[in-house]
């Protein structure tokens, strides 16, 4: 079953200006629904600016984006939002916690526009931080964090909407090898929860890992190899 | 409806959490905010105050004065005049006043001495303003001494002193018997100072004076509407004169708002970045920096306006003496009454509040209508 569907995305910056540059040039493919799929390649194959598209954080220069039966390559921000409110979590290389709040605060962080009740948004939280072996640092400023549970905390925060896609940047890119393995595995378990996950790499402890359906290959923003 | 309102309070949680997180930034802010908003308020409140004074004292005061004009100055009025006035139709009393200024030495001042009748003074009696007490160091009992025109030197016993409530005007005044005064200043039983009349019906008053010049020719008669609005323009001067000394600080605030306000550091565009990327909206990030515009700008205003309010009223707006000190020599320690006006509130607000709330949001709105994948870089 398809969930995500490519249709000859291109993305330019500075279109129209002397620097003009193509980032994305032409890819059509799809992603299915609660697969592990890595998006390989190179520092500036165009990884992020893919994903960033997919996961409504910009928008496409050519082509089309679908999710599921809705083209979210055209909505206007406003709902662009929406859907990336409820559709997506993200885990960004640099985790992009907000210092000076705590743990908990950062986790709740996504939740605060959706207007739930206090109790009910805490116990949410207080879950998730009981599933991650954060329980006890709920209250710690994150700057204290070692960098294993930043990234726990990051995932945290990408699962407090409860979204169906993860998508995570470059996840491993601060962590060392034996966290990095933790940090697949931890996406194995949220694959078998039902959740679909796309994560861009260049290190072969993810690419090469038994828990990952599939590998997209990108160079130079198209795709080179994994089609699908 | 519920789910809207607690989204709200987390906004507000947030931009609060926020403050705090930046604790020296905003506490700067709103320090010198409230200074500006203190200095603002202090001078409008008590331009305010002392223009309903004025009003206040000049309300029982005579609707028409009376004064002799020769060759451009003002000289005395033969007693006569009274009677050559006759009856005016609408003139409900009319009598010869008493006054004029005496310079004393030794303080270096000057003060005003009136001819008093209601007080039933005895000729060596005299009732004086705080501002003569204080400066003489003179108590009820004591003895001032005062030279006549001949050199003589006369001394006059202190039967009270004038309440102060007044004081803004009573300050340096010093009220004697009329047979006392005549005989200090060698001035004739038949001449005056100047004559009041009292009219019942304000409409009549213009064609009184009127009648009074054809009367009187070589007389200028002074309507009290005439006094008020020169009362009035004095007050605005001298507000403006402040106002002109504030533009400085208030020029520098504004820059140094707009700065703090507009200049978002790059910490903060981060997290407005992340914020975006997490699901917020464009609309929600602005409503919570709103929130800080709002909170720091209304805080500002209510403890500056409540000091300004303390200081105007409740030290007698001490910090602008140096400036005020010109009005008379003789510095009245005066009791203002508290009045506000609503309209200058509104203005005050609306020329504080209202600009640094958008100045914090405009630049806001600029960041966070970017797309917000410059986070995942
Ligand atoms: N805002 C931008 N303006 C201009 N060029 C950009 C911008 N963002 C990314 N690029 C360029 O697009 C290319 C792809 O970037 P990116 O998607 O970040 O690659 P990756 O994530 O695979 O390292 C890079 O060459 C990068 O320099
Ligand atoms: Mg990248």
């Amino acid at each position: 079953m398809m969930l995500i569907e490519l249709t000859d995305v291109r993305k330019a910056f500075n279109q129209g200006k002397p620097n003009e540059f193509w980032a994305i040039q032409g890819i059509t493919t799809q992603f299915e629904v609660n697969r592990i799929t890595c998006l390989k390649g190179a520092s500036g194959s165009g990884k992020t600016t893919l994903m960033s598209m997919i996961g409504c954080l910009s928008r496409p220069t050519s082509g089309r984006i679908r999710l599921q039966d809705r083209t979210i390559s055209s909505l206007p921000e406003r709902f662009l939002t929406q859907v990336r409110r409820h559709t997506f979590g993200f885990i960004f290389q640099r985790f992009n916690l907000i210092p000076g709040l705590s743990v908990v605060e950062n986790i709740m962080l996504p939740a605060y526009p959706l207007g739930l009740k206090a109790s009910c948004l805490r116990s949410r939280a207080d879950r998730l931080l009981e599933q991650f072996l954060l329980a006890d640092k709920a209250s710690n400023p994150v700057e204290w964090l070692s960098g294993g549970e930043a990234q726990r905390v990051a995932i945290c925060r990408a699962l407090i909407n409860d979204p169906q896609i993860l998508i995570a940047d470059e996840p491993t890119a601060n962590l060392d090898s034996r966290l990095s393995r933790e940090f697949m595995s931890l996406l194995d378990q949220l694959s078998k929860a039902g959740k679909t996950v796309l994560i861009s790499s260049h290190d072969p402890v993810v690419f090469d890992s038994p828990v990952v359906d599939r590998v997209v290959e990108l160079e130079d923003g198209l795709v080179v190899s994994g089609e699908g | 409806m519920i789910a809207l309102l607690r989204k709200q309070r987390y906004f507000i949680d947030y931009t609060l959490g926020t403050m705090m997180r930046h604790k020296g930034k905003s506490l700067g802010l709103l320090t010198v905010y409230t200074i500006i908003i203190f200095m603002l308020a202090s001078v409008m409140l008590f331009s305010h105050a002392m223009r309903s004074e004025a009003v206040a004292l000049l309300a029982d005061s005579p609707e028409i004065v009376v004064q002799r004009i020769q060759a451009g100055r003002s000289v005395m009025v033969p007693a006569d005049y009274l009677q050559r006035i006759g009856k005016l139709r609408g003139v409900t009393e009319k009598r010869g006043r008493l006054w004029g200024y005496y310079y004393d030495p030794a303080v270096k001042a000057n003060y005003t001495v009136m001819a008093s009748e209601q007080d039933q003074l005895s000729i060596n009696d005299i009732v004086i303003g705080e501002g003569i007490a204080r400066t003489r160091g003179l108590s009820i009992g004591d003895y001032l001494t005062l030279r006549s025109h001949e050199g003589k030197a006369f001394s006059f016993r202190v039967l009270r002193l004038l309440e102060s409530e007044s004081e803004l005007i009573s300050s340096d005044l010093l009220l004697m018997n009329p047979e006392g005064y005549r005989r200090l200043f060698g001035i004739d039983e038949s001449l005056y100072t100047d004559l009041v009349l009292s009219v019942r019906n304000p409409r009549e008053i213009q064609k009184i004076a009127e009648k009074l010049t054809l009367l009187l020719p070589d007389s200028r008669p002074i309507l009290r509407t005439e006094i008020l609005r020169t009362y009035e323009s004095l007050f605005s001067w001298r507000q403006g004169v402040m106002l002109i000394l504030l533009l400085g600080s208030v020029l520098a605030f504004v820059i140094f708002a707009w700065d703090k306000a507009s200049g978002l550091s790059a910490e903060e565009r981060k997290e407005i970045g992340i914020l975006k990327a997490v699901g917020w909206e464009t609309s929600e990030v602005m409503r919570m920096k709103f929130w800080e515009g709002v909170i720091i700008s209304l805080m500002a205003f209510l403890i500056g306006y409540l000091a300004a309010y303390l200081h105007v009223f409740y030290t007698s707006a001490g910090l602008f003496e140096p400036v005020l000190k010109g009005w008379s020599v003789l510095y009245p320690s005066f009791q203002l009454t508290p009045s506000v006006d609503g309209l200058q509130l509104a203005t005050l607000f609306f020329f504080t509040v209202l600009p640094y709330t958008l100045a914090t949001i405009v630049p806001v709105w600029q960041t966070s209508i970017t797309d917000p994948d410059l986070v995942m870089r």
